[in-house]
């Protein structure tokens, strides 16, 4: 047969098999590339400080017109204003136990339903549809409906930030536990275990990375919800923050919302890296072998 | 250059490697020519797949040289087909439209002609090996690298497709190198077995036995159960006085390598 076909590496050899083999040649590396923690660092955090630096010298040379995006002194100032005050914490703290509330119910619901629905035929015959369809209705088309439900108070906060965040979750455990290797399941069911017992401890843990990233998704999306919940009947909150610079026409608080949502999106995301990191030990072992 | 040194395929000197404090290779040298094939036995953690992985490129040594020829393929212990392509899809990745006609041809070679468009997980094990192989082999290898091919096969199965293996390669050519742990599947296919031992080989020996080597004929050829015998001493399998070398006990290593491998492979 004659070498015809190029190789992996892309060298086209067209030689006659009675020709000399190619000269030797160390293999091209096909394995994984692991960099140094401290590159790896450094290349991460690399874009968001060439962005800050690029924020900071437009504004600083005057390219950047005030009223399109505030300098990062104003916005700095305003951060030290509203510190100053004890309201940055407040508003912080205030959104934050909204948004881990309904995130607790909204994870809760999305978790137990999912699992349900990936867990037994009749779950899935009988939930599934109806979250498909709830999935399909944007939980601020409910807001009005809330609200007559619920007033403007606590509640209708909570309520909106649980529904958002329950999509996801519902979604991803689905997702998580149908994919479960069916063998281990069918060996555990061999030795007795059921329903919840099954559910509890072999499809849940062997699903946890999943259920880890629909936390992290429903986090961030209770942060949009907060925006929304925020809008009516709020006097603190960072939502309310938003809403404030808007009426204001304040350039400098519309930045500084959107780098306490940035900031915010980083620790959940950093919060949600370690408990992976803690939760799931065994990830970090894999080896292609 | 002379002639005998464009016949080489697989060229390692001196080479070293070690995971975290565990050296795995200390000091190996290794010449394998062109059309030879070679099989590399010994206990489980001993660095035979490591080895491998080295030629392939998965893996970069610590110290030494690895040299091989251009075309490089391996089929591993698992067959590692995409479920979501068929069948000629998985022979012909990563290669142009126009080699779907040598696809087909390959997978006629290996026993699966009319198969091309069955899907991966509608195949038997063996089946599925044997997808891999055509894979392999529709590159045209100069180096075909075995990583315990047969392991997950039952044992018809397995003379089949060791068979198959040594059919192919004899027409084929390529160099090959095959790790096992089973002595009987090395000393049956391989002209040269060396044991590797403590990051270093502790025996390399031609096996000069005619072929083609059938399983029954092997199994009463007293050449056969001389290589045999040794090299299960040397791996520290003594048979019992009295009945050495009775060819029906098998001898497999225990197999170390199981549990890193599931058949889904890599959980990412």
């Amino acid at each position: 047969m004659t070498a015809e076909i190029a190789s992996d590496a892309g060298t086209v050899a067209r030689r006659p098999a009675a020709g000399p083999v190619d000269e030797l040649r160390p293999p091209p590396w096909i394995g994984q590339r692991r960099r140094r923690p401290a590159i790896s660092l450094a290349l991460r955090v690399s874009v968001p400080l060439a962005l800050l630096v690029a924020w900071w010298w437009g504004a600083g040379s005057g390219r950047i017109p005030p009223d399109v995006l505030t300098g990062p002194g104003a916005v700095l100032s305003a951060l030290g204003e509203l510190a100053s005050t004890g309201q940055l914490a407040d508003y912080v703290l205030a959104s934050a136990r909204r948004a881990a509330l309904g995130v607790l119910v909204g994870c809760g619901a999305g978790l137990v339903l999912g699992a349900a629905a990936g867990l037994s035929a009749l779950g899935e015959e009988l939930i599934d549809l109806t979250l498909q369809m709830k999935r399909a209705v944007p939980f601020l088309a409910l807001v009005p409906l809330f609200i007559s439900w619920f007033g403007v108070g606590e509640t209708f906060k909570v309520a909106l930030i649980a529904v958002a965040a329950s999509a996801p979750m519902y979604a991803y455990v689905y997702l998580g536990v149908r994919s479960v290797d069916r063998k281990v399941v069918e060996a555990a069911r061999g030795f007795g275990l059921r329903g919840a017992r099954l559910a509890v401890s072999v499809v849940l843990p062997s699903a946890l990375p999943s259920v880890l990233m629909a936390l992290r998704i429903s986090l961030s999306v209770s942060l949009t919800g907060l925006i929304a919940a925020e809008q009516l009947g709020a006097t603190e909150g960072i939502g309310y923050l938003v809403t404030l610079a808007q009426q204001y026409y304040r350039n400098d608080y519309m930045v500084l919302c959107i780098l306490i949502y940035a900031l915010l999106g980083l620790l959940i995301d950093l919060a949600i890296r370690g408990l992976e990191r803690l939760a799931t030990p065994w990830r970090g072992q894999v080896t292609a072998r | 250059m002379t002639r005998d040194e464009r016949e080489v395929a697989v060229r390692v000197r001196g080479l070293r490697k070690a995971f975290g404090a565990r050296t795995v290779l200390d000091g190996i040298d290794l010449e394998v020519r062109r059309g030879e094939f070679f099989a590399l036995l010994g206990p489980s953690g001993t660095g035979k797949t490591t080895l491998l992985r080295l030629l392939a490129g998965l893996e970069r040594p610590d110290a030494g040289t690895v040299l091989t020829a251009p075309r490089v393929t391996t089929v591993y212990q698992e067959p590692r087909l995409v479920v979501a392509r068929r069948v000629l899809a998985n022979v012909t990745l990563g290669l142009p439209r126009s080699t779907r006609g040598k696809g087909g041809r390959a997978l006629a070679e290996v026993g699966l002609g009319g198969r091309e468009r069955a899907w991966p997980a509608t195949l038997s094990g063996g089946e599925a090996q044997r997808v891999a192989l055509a894979r392999a082999l529709v590159r045209d290898p100069q180096v075909l690298l075995l990583d315990e091919p047969f392991a997950a096969l039952d044992a018809l199965t397995r003379l089949q497709a060791q068979d198959l293996v040594a059919e192919l390669c004899a027409r084929h050519r390529p160099a090959v190198v095959l790790v096992t742990h089973d002595v009987d599947e090395a000393v049956r296919l391989a002209d040269r077995v060396a044991v590797l031992d403590d990051g270093a080989f502790v025996v390399d020996r031609a096996i000069d036995l005619p072929r083609p080597r059938g399983a029954s004929s092997a199994a009463s050829d007293p050449a056969v159960l001389e290589h045999r015998r040794e090299l299960l001493a040397r791996l520290g399998v003594a048979p019992p006085s009295g009945q050495a070398s009775v060819p029906s006990d098998r001898v497999a290593l225990p197999s170390g390598q199981a549990d890193l491998t599931s058949d889904r492979g890599v959980i990412a």
